[in-house]
């Protein structure tokens, strides 16, 4: 690598000041002209119909346009695969305003469409619906019974279904010298960006929309209008630069893109529509599961046998599925297993997936279960993983593409000062307060799909690189920038990258910690083709220094090309005057090699280290420091890099001490459904955290060796915590989140 | 939200007027608990009466008797730091930092804290039966979700708990409320002006629908010597508290001369029990004497199906901050547990 290279280098965020200072437009902000709003109204049953809908009211309030419901909505294709995106579970996705039936609590029903938001809200407050009522049911553990395998489709591709049983568990387990057993369960959560999710749609006529949406993928949103509402996709634009958090919520078109766009068509307008923050409530989210673990060792430590099983919540109509039970055996190399996975279908929306779905409530169990048979063979929690360290993955008897996760440990305990802990639990405290030291392992799998890019350089020795992708927040954008710059030698100015846009190259919707990887190695694709591009037309200019040298005897450097051993060079600018002028640009795919990659086991590792003060009176519970350790290949940017896994490290916070939507299944609803009460963490609960990124090299996931940073500063921390809180104070926490009154007893 | 009348009052009797005239008839001060309530279509206003511009309401000053005068109209955030009521008052100073978040103390006043409803997830949901918001249509926090909910004081109506945590100190300080109305002016004791549910949940207080609180006074003891409170909730900052107590206390050595004892988070109202404070009396302050206390005060006690924490847990809480009041100096920001 050159010296002068963007590539692990810190850079803030391209478009940092843009945010903070009002500049940056999210897709309910755009300024449009001649604007109509429309305003969701949702179910207030569970389940049922229908029966009647009097909306004299609402028509009597002043500016309101139109009503749109089941009764009136225009004719919709009746292919369910028509309705289906990039992230769609096996079954049938929901259609908003499909007919008069009920099958969820917030279901939208109808839009009102006024000529403001206030006037729109007001309206839909007077719609009178008239329900038939059917009983419901909304709670896991009442349903465990109709548990069932889940279906198997696309998104089991990229989500693997447990394999199969090996060795003989049961025999293992009973004959193990430690055994530990668990139920685990953390209850409903919502993504909650701060961004409300948003669309504007301008209508531009003849077929014709642009369309402003907040996603995590300007395509995903292209094919389902298109598909939808029976418009060619050229005819579709949407568009999505900036997205104020996600974490999966964008993952599939939610109804405010139907909604909007469908008033659009209708109404033949600019139509805006905005959810509120209870509406935040009435779409995908992380699914109650409840875990079972069996986990047996023998006298050394060795884990010998390993029993996972989870059941998790999805809806009646679509089989939402994650990776839960797969994991233990991937880090733990025991060769007795039985895995299983259930769905328990209930009247709710379809989960969707959440920051690290299905890692982050695996872990929870594995690696409390695993503290637990530490505990009970008087064996060092960290030594006890050492013992058991996968040099290979057992489940599925491949080598690791890379696996620097003892580095980790390592690295990790020696800046905690791990060596400090007094194995006892409740033995350290500090006046009123137990101290309690935790620690975790995490681990997130490497996806690889196929991207494409657009590299285009011009006569003022600008590089535009193109790309639909959009940025939730994280980064991309800045990083983008550091790849392209440094395949032609540019600096950081040099290079402008468009994205965020449909009408850009196809790229994957933004998820599973894949984008840096997929997107940037499409990238770098399409700038080794621009550079070849260019050098096959340098070669052709007069007197070029080129004409007898291959490509590998030059470097992109400065806006030049160099002949390695004579020092001669070319200007890039110089080329493209030579061009008539005219850009030079390079459009490539990157496409995995499936064969390839299918002989590894592809992951980013984590080890989480934390330390808790528990009130031995009161309980309240303060996550005083902590470090997370991260193996997860080449990183990029180191900046924007450590902010991901400190917003994991926070998020694993509060999975473990703060959120969770409530659920009153009398009532078969959420609650909670504001800031207010869902509890989020704030400044006051984040103390002292800190990240280590330690050395990976990985030749075989992608082109850059990086591994993605989305979600495993999650998988590690929460554990971590849970299992501190067990040093603390003796009670292992099998309930999420945990409350400062359940590590109490008093009479 | 719908269409309504705006008036800006220009003088409390101007206000004063307005209500009386008018049905349906809403008091701004502040604005951050009507405006949600508005905007969660739970509350219609046909004319709403904004306060902000009266300037007789705004003021703090010392009275005759020593004791302390707090406008209604002035802001939390300014209550908390105006230099009288943290020297004198440190007690109400603290607990009024521990509520809500610098912005919303910044626009909340000292009126409108007492009268904020409460924040039952139930209540605010137009679509679930409420006694207190719909009366008759039943109480679903009995058998729902109640962790927030009232041990004492609760009816087979109503289980909801009043939130602030400023009124829990103003109780502990044996504060008054001066209210107006056309009938002339009139005094509630701070323990009389929050009522507990009964069979009449939609009743929050003592305060007639055509009253204007004008002040709060303070009498002169302020227990700037020994006081503490503790609020136990479910995150760090921006929480409604599960369990907090307001206390101070007057010491002669170790021999308890006086104690205020008030706890928030427990019942409809802010709870204060005088024979627990009276059992205190000539006591030393020791953890015994305040599990003692506690125990008076938690007398009758009954929890539901995620609330029955709160009566031990509100043991602990006394005693911790009967510890904590006797070291002001060592106690943590926040309201946190200390020591």
């Amino acid at each position: 690598m050159k010296n002068n290279a963007q590539i692990g280098r810190s850079h803030n965020r391209l478009e940092g000041q843009l945010k903070v200072t009002g500049q940056a437009k999210y897709a309910g902000e755009y300024q449009v002209d001649d604007l109509w709003y429309g305003y969701v109204v949702n179910s207030t049953i569970t389940k049922g119909k229908i029966v009647s809908i009097d909306a004299s009211k609402t028509r009597s309030v002043h500016g309101v346009v139109e009503i749109f419901t089941h009764n009136n909505r225009p004719s919709l294709p009746w292919f369910g695969m028509m309705y289906s995106d990039m992230d769609a579970p096996p079954g049938t996705p929901f259609v908003p305003l499909w007919d008069d039936e009920i099958k969820y609590n917030g279901q939208p029903i109808a839009l009102v469409v006024a000529d403001t938001f206030e006037g729109a809200r007001y309206a839909a407050s007077l719609l009178k619906i008239k329900y038939e009522i059917e009983e419901y049911s909304t709670n896991l553990f009442d349903n465990i019974d109709n548990a069932k395998k889940p279906s198997k489709g696309l998104a089991t591709l990229i989500k693997p279904l447990p394999p199969s049983p090996k060795g003989d568990f049961e025999q293992a387990y009973k004959s193990a010298a430690a055994q530990s057993s668990g139920e685990f369960l953390h209850g409903t959560e919502h993504h909650n960006p701060l961004e409300l999710f948003a669309t504007t749609t301008v209508y531009e006529g003849k077929g014709k929309l642009t369309i402003y949406d907040k996603t995590q993928g300007t395509s995903n949103s292209q094919i389902y209008v298109s598909n939808v509402f029976g418009l060619s996709f050229k005819n579709v634009r949407v568009i999505s630069p900036y997205v104020g958090g996600s974490f999966g919520s964008g993952l599939r078109p939610q109804y405010q893109l139907f909604l909007c766009v469908m008033a659009a068509l209708e109404l033949k307008r600019n139509v805006r529509v905005t959810m509120d923050r209870t509406q935040m409530f009435t779409f995908g989210h992380r699914p109650q599961t409840l875990q079972k673990t069996r986990f047996g060792a023998v006298e050394d430590g060795q884990v010998t046998a390993i029993h996972h099983s989870a059941f998790a919540e999805t809806s009646r109509f679509e089989d939402y599925t994650e990776v839960v039970v797969n994991w233990a055996n991937i880090l733990y190399p025991a060769s007795n297993t039985l895995l299983d996975y259930q769905l328990v279908p209930l009247d709710m929306f379809t989960p969707m997936d959440m920051r690290a779905p299905g890692g982050s409530t695996a872990m929870h169990a594995v690696e409390s279960t695993m503290d637990d048979l530490a505990f009970q063979l008087g064996i060092d929690p960290l030594e006890f993983r050492l013992i058991n360290y996968s040099e290979r993955d057992v489940s599925e008897d491949k080598p690791f593409s890379s696996k620097e996760l003892r580095a980790c440990y390592h690295q990790g305990a020696e800046k905690f000062g791990w060596k400090n802990r007094n194995p006892e639990p409740r033995s350290m405290k500090r006046g009123n307060r137990l101290v309690g030291y935790g620690m975790s392992s995490g681990i997130w799998d490497v996806i690889a799909l196929p991207a494409k890019a657009q590299a285009i350089y011009d006569k003022n020795g600008q590089l535009t690189i193109k790309s639909a992708v959009t940025d939730n927040g994280q980064g991309t954008y800045t990083v983008m920038t550091q790849i392209a710059a440094d395949q032609l030698g540019l600096e950081m100015d040099q290079v402008t990258f468009k994205y965020g846009d449909s009408d850009m190259p196809l790229s994957p919707i933004q998820g599973g910690s894949y984008t840096t990887g997929v997107v940037g190695s499409a990238i770098k694709a399409a700038c080794k083709a621009l550079k070849e591009t260019l050098f096959s037309v340098a070669k052709k200019m007069e007197n070029s220094p080129l004409k007898n040298v291959d490509l590998s005897d030059v470097t992109f450097k400065n806006g030049q090309i160099t002949v390695n051993k004579t020092h001669q060079s070319i200007q890039l600018t110089d080329v493209i005057v030579f061009n008539n002028n005219e850009p030079i640009e390079a459009t490539k795919s990157n496409i995995p090699n499936p064969i390839k990659l299918k002989q590894y086991t592809r992951a980013a590792h984590s080890a989480a280290f934390v330390e808790v003060e528990v009130d031995e009176q009161l309980g309240v519970i303060n996550v005083i420091r902590a470090i997370t350790a991260v193996a997860a290949g080449k990183i990029i940017n180191p900046k924007t890099a450590r902010s991901q896994i400190l917003g994991g490290m926070v998020w694993g916070i509060s999975k473990a001490l703060r959120e969770e939507t409530l659920t009153d299944h009398n009532l078969g609803k959420y609650i909670n459904t504001n800031l207010g009460e869902y509890h989020l963490p704030v400044h006051a609960d984040i103390h002292e955290l800190d990240v280590i990124f330690v050395d990976e090299k990985d030749d075989i996931i992608n082109e850059l060796g990086s591994k993605g940073i989305g979600e495993i500063g999650l998988s590690s921390m929460t554990p971590a915590i849970v299992n501190a809180i067990f040093h603390a104070t003796g009670k292992r926490m099998t309930k999420l989140p945990i409350h400062f009154n359940d590590v109490v007893n008093h009479e | 939200m719908n269409n309504f009348n705006y008036i800006k009052a220009d003088s409390p009797d101007h206000a004063i007027q307005q209500i009386s005239d008018r049905q349906r008839t809403f008091l701004l001060a502040g604005g951050t608990n009507i405006i949600d309530l508005w905007k969660y279509n739970l509350t219609h206003p046909d004319t709403l009466v904004d306060l902000s511009q009266i300037k007789g309401l705004k003021t703090i000053h010392t009275l005759e008797n020593g004791g302390l005068h707090l406008g209604a109209l002035v802001s939390n955030s300014d209550t908390a730091h105006h230099e009288l009521v943290k020297s004198k008052y440190p007690l109400l100073s603290k607990t009024i930092l521990a509520g809500a978040t610098a912005q919303i103390r910044n626009s909340a006043t000292n009126g409108g804290n007492l009268m904020q409803r409460t924040r039952c997830h139930y209540f605010y949901d137009a679509a679930a039966p409420c006694n207190k918001r719909n009366p008759g249509s039943g109480c679903p926090a009995i058998k729902g979700h109640n962790r927030m909910h009232a041990i004492l004081g609760h009816s087979d109506q109503c289980i909801a708990v009043f939130p602030s945590d400023m009124c829990i100190a103003l109780a502990a300080l044996d504060a008054i409320v001066k209210v107006k109305s056309s009938r002339g002016e009139r005094i509630i004791k701070f323990s009389d002006f929050h009522r507990l549910p009964g069979d009449q949940p939609e009743k929050d207080n003592t305060l007639e629908n055509d009253e204007l609180i004008i002040a709060i006074e303070l009498p002169n003891e302020g227990f700037s010597d020994h006081y503490s409170y503790l609020k136990l909730r479910d995150r760090n900052s921006y929480a409604f508290a599960l369990i907090s107590v307001a206390t101070g206390l007057v010491l002669d050595g170790q021999i308890i001369q006086k104690a205020n004892i008030a706890l928030g988070g427990v019942a409809h109202q802010p709870w204060r029990v005088p024979e627990a404070e009276e059992f205190l009396i000539g006591k030393d302050a020791t953890p015994e004497n305040f599990a003692n206390a506690a125990d008076i005060i938690l007398a009758g006690a009954k929890g539901f199906e995620h609330n029955s924490f709160k009566i031990p847990l509100a043991k602990q809480a006394i005693i911790r901050n009967g510890a904590m009041a006797l070291h002001p100096e060592r106690q943590r920001p926040g309201a946190q547990p200390s020591l």
